[in-house]
């Protein structure tokens, strides 16, 4: 993999930015996300619709536990994820303080163990949440595919709509193996997050970051976040959450890596995220080249369509589907 | 397979998100699009080979069907006054960039086209823009898939070494019946052969797609989307199979007529009055059109499905993601082992 030749539509991409023509750009930033101390509390939702100006985007209940927001969308740029399930079943290391604080003290052998019989089934009821937002890829699709040349790369490595050039085509939509980026029925043109375009221009943290009250939204230079992110999950599997796990922050995937990148407690699809995105880019050379042999094949095909005519049609002989 | 009961999604909802594009646009825009470029292809053989009446009518359908296209683009972008924003760069890497200046290159050439055949006037400012909507109809025509399968869609991304070939065979088939449809019967030799061929290409093309797409080829059997790909199965090769019966009957019977070559009287061509032939093959021809629109909107509806699902999204790529683990462990198996076997020398 290492021998890989440089690519610049797949693969480890070191510093996006450059690659997109900025001349001596600042250090890539990005959110290290870590969905393990978020509380649900929508700050980052709320920050970001004021500070973006977004319009509301429907008042609906859902039934799908907090979770009335729904998903990433054109007017939608933070989400917050809630999901209600059975915890895997966890020993709890010896002395290790309960679950309100307090010590517990070993039980009696043979009476009613509370914890075992939650571990029998499947344990505790738990909570997640992730607050989700877009990845501003490595390799970004919707950026690739966007026909205006509104979609571009910011100096900071991130990616931004610019509004007054999109035209609506409606392409960036399905390109994103994210599912993020959406047109806004009432306007037509695609919006998403900037992580803050403005923001960052004055040397500010984006408003969801700022807003977070538990830093579980963490902003700052990329490769920072990447070692901070590593040293978070070694110190979750130390105390047992080895369920704990990094998503988008691996330069090697299928997008180059995600400049927004999480810390999950559980597969990524139960969060509603694909487990293996990859940029469609990446095989667009393929298309291209078998585009160009079908083509070569559909002209080919009428040439033979009208020799076959001159070539049967004297002897008598050929039938429309005798040379097949 | 993979089974369903292992699927884990957020409440259902789909992970990635399906277009915002119409229908009627979109798959209309894939089948006139490829009704044009593969179109102009025949238009070129005919003036070539002296088929004048067909040359004619095909230069002028092709013209409507880009003209259209053109109109269903425009219609479909969320801001359509910013249409000449698809101009303001010129992208590799964006198949809509692409065919952008494609159309721009290539409508113009049908129009000139089709211009100088009505009005037989600059016979050889005509000849030149057939040569050149002939060059660029091609990649008109398959230059569509490209933009389907350059996109996160299973459906349609996974069929993205298929694609091409199915979207160009349904060109030949929509161009073919068109010629069927609108070209004398004593002109309509080559129709027929490429109406057979883009048949058994298309065939061949979406049985390998299918083949290929594994569990996300239920979204082309399935729904809205398996019926219109049955249909289109059935219309194309009774179209094609029309086309060619009714030569065997019909229309050969009555002598080909160019050049003095002798027709294929048989039996049949004596019993077949020729009235019956052509109407035979104007039906065919319409029964190849009306296959080819199924074909793409069949296809455009699979992807919406497999957009919709969450299951097309994710098991695939769980595999994929599993594929690969397996892959790392049994390299570093094998690396280990030559290790050890180098130990010792």
């Amino acid at each position: 993999m290492t021998h890989q030749p440089h690519h610049l539509l797949s693969g480890v991409e070191p510093d996006p930015a450059r690659d997109a023509g900025h001349d001596d750009p600042p250090p890539r930033v990005g959110f290290f996300t870590d969905t393990s101390v978020c509380i649900g509390c929508k700050a980052c939702e709320v920050a970001c619709k004021e500070w973006n100006a977004i319009p509301e985007d429907g008042l609906s209940l859902t039934g799908m536990s907090y979770d009335n927001t729904q998903g990433l969308g054109a007017s939608t740029w933070r989400h917050v994820a809630f999901i209600e399930q059975q915890a895997p079943p966890r020993p709890a290391p010896d002395g290790a303080p309960g679950p309100e604080g307090r010590t517990e003290l070993p039980l009696v052998a043979g009476a009613p163990d509370d914890r075992g019989r939650q571990a029998a089934a499947g344990g505790e009821l738990r909570w997640l949440m992730s607050s989700d937002v877009c990845k501003h890829c490595t390799h970004a699709a919707c950026l690739d595919v966007c026909p205006t040349g509104s979609l571009f790369r910011t100096e900071f490595g991130t990616v931004v709509v610019q509004e007054d050039i999109c035209n609506g085509c409606g392409y960036c939509v399905p390109a994103c193996p994210y599912g993020v980026i959406e047109q806004r029925p009432s306007d037509g043109r695609a919006f998403k997050c900037t992580l803050c375009y403005d923001r960052l221009g004055a040397g500010q943290e984006p408003a969801c970051a700022k807003a977070c009250p538990t830093e579980s939204i963490q902003f700052g230079p990329l490769d920072e976040l990447r070692e901070r992110a590593a040293r978070r999950v070694e110190r979750l599997h130390e105390a047992g959450v080895t369920e704990a796990r990094l998503y988008g922050h691996d330069p090697a995937d299928g997008v180059g890596g995600d400049g927004a990148f999480f810390l999950l407690l559980d597969e990524p699809e139960v969060y509603g995220l694909p487990p293996d995105p990859v940029v469609t880019t990446r095989d667009l050379p393929a298309m291209w080249k078998h585009a160009a042999t079908a083509a070569l094949a559909l002209a080919g095909g009428f040439a033979l369509s009208f020799t076959a005519p001159a070539v049967f049609g004297r002897g008598g002989s050929g039938a429309a589907g005798g040379r097949r | 397979m993979v089974p369903r009961a292992e699927f884990e999604s957020y409440y259902g909802r789909p992970v990635i998100k399906a277009p915002a594009w119409a229908a009627r646009d979109i798959a209309g825009y894939f089948f006139l699009g490829g009704l044009a470029g593969a179109g102009s292809v025949l238009a070129a053989g005919a003036h070539l080979t002296g088929r004048t009446t067909t040359a004619t009518a095909m230069k002028v359908s092709s013209l409507a069907a880009v003209s259209l296209s053109a109109a269903a683009l425009v219609h479909d972008l969320g801001r359509p006054g910013r249409f000449a924003n698809m101009l303001r760069v010129c992208k590799p890497t964006s198949p809509m960039s692409v065919g952008s200046w494609l159309l721009a290159v290539y409508g113009p050439c049908a129009g000139g086209a089709a211009f100088c055949a009505l009005t037989r006037r600059l016979p050889r400012v005509g000849a030149t823009a057939t040569g050149a909507a002939a060059l660029s109809g091609p990649a008109v025509a398959a230059y569509t898939a490209v933009l389907a399968a350059d996109t996160a869609v299973p459906a349609w991304h996974d069929a993205h070494r298929e694609l091409p070939y199915v979207f160009s065979a349904s060109a030949a088939a929509a161009a073919s019946g068109m010629a069927l449809v609108l070209a004398p019967p004593r002109e309509s030799a080559p129709a027929r052969y490429a109406a057979a061929l883009a048949a058994v290409g298309e065939m061949t093309a979406m049985t390998a797609a299918e083949r290929r797409l594994g569990m996300v080829a239920e979204t082309y059997r399935e729904g809205r989307a398996g019926a219109l790909l049955r249909a289109a199965r059935v219309l194309t090769v009774t179209g094609a199979a029309g086309a060619a019966g009714a030569a065997l009957f019909g229309g050969r019977g009555r002598r080909a007529g160019r050049g003095g070559r002798a027709g294929r009287g048989g039996p049949g061509a004596r019993i077949a009055s020729a009235g019956t032939g052509r109407w035979i093959t104007a039906g065919s021809g319409a029964l190849l059109l009306a296959g080819s629109a199924c074909t793409r909107f069949g296809i455009f509806a699979a992807g919406i499905a497999s957009a919709e699902d969450p299951v097309y999204t994710v098991a695939p790529q769980r595999a994929a993601k599993e594929r690969a683990a397996r892959a790392r462990k049994s390299a570093a198996r094998e690396h280990a082992a030559d290790e050890d076997g180098q130990g010792p020398s």
